[in-house]
């Protein structure tokens, strides 16, 4: 059997609901910031199948791109980790609901 | 071959990316940490598998070597312990997993009947000269336009960190 658009797809699309599934259930600021990079990358897996399957290198241009801006937003988003840290002594969701109503 | 080398390594990253999200031995941030790059790894290994061989090698360069250095490093700062075992809320957690089902349902209803089925066969080879030509003729001004966002990411941080935020 050989291994088509779909295969890649499948692990694509499962690979995403996993990430969502972490940011959805874990309460560890920093486990969520890992769990979204698992969703860039299957988006990153699916752009890269498509590329090759359709035969146009725009695909993994885009990728090179995505990787670039989840390299800058991981370490905007770890600097504010850490000075939320510093104000607030804590890194769970839970405790951080100034903004609940 | 290739398929034993494809279900392996679909198979790696998947179990990996459910042993960052849901480890039921430990939840330490560390632990979710290095199976996320053992998942980035084997990630890699599919677009070795698709053809993108600079894409694989920034893949491991960018994601697993320095985005990872990232996070083990704020880890430690933070010192954090492991999550304690709050009580969960079921009602968020039904809520999650539900969300996640139709997700699921949604997309995997729609690969069943779209018609992708066995029609397209791989084209394209990923070489580096095509895929550089590509980026400094066509995507000029995304790539000029990035680089000036690493600048702006940089700024940022450095003025983030600093210990009285004015």
């Amino acid at each position: 059997m050989n291994i088509g658009l779909e295969h890649y797809l499948v692990v694509s699309v499962l690979l995403f609901a996993l990430g969502l599934l972490g940011v959805l259930l874990r309460r560890n600021l920093l486990v969520i910031y890992m769990s979204l990079e698992l969703m860039l990358n299957a988006a990153n897996l699916a752009l890269v199948a498509f590329s090759r399957f359709t035969g146009r290198l725009d695909g993994q241009i885009l990728v090179f791109f995505v990787i670039t801006v989840a390299a800058a937003e991981v370490s905007v988003g770890l600097a504010l980790i850490v000075a939320l840290y510093r104000k607030r002594q804590t890194a769970h969701v839970e405790d951080l609901t100034t903004m609940k109503l | 071959m290739q398929d034993i080398l494809f279900y392996t390594f679909a198979a790696l990253t998947l179990i990996c990316a459910l042993l960052v999200v849901a480890n039921p031995f430990s939840l330490n941030p560390v632990t979710s940490a290095m199976f996320l790059v053992l998942a980035i790894v084997s990630l890699a290994g599919l677009f070795v598998l698709l053809h993108a061989f600079f894409l694989a090698a920034v893949q491991v360069l960018v994601y697993a070597g320095a985005v990872m250095v990232l996070f083990l490093f704020v880890i430690m700062l933070l010192d954090l312990r492991a999550e304690e075992r709050r009580k969960i809320k079921l009602f968020g957690a039904v809520a999650g997993c539900v969300c996640v089902g139709a997700f699921l349902f949604i997309f995997l209803a729609q690969l069943l009947h779209s018609p992708l089925g066995g029609s397209l066969t791989p084209t394209l080879e990923g070489e580096i000269v095509p895929l550089g030509k590509l980026l400094f003729t066509r995507y000029l001004l995304p790539f000029e336009i990035v680089s000036v966002l690493l600048l702006v990411g940089m700024v940022g941080v450095v003025l983030l960190s600093k210990k009285d935020l004015k």
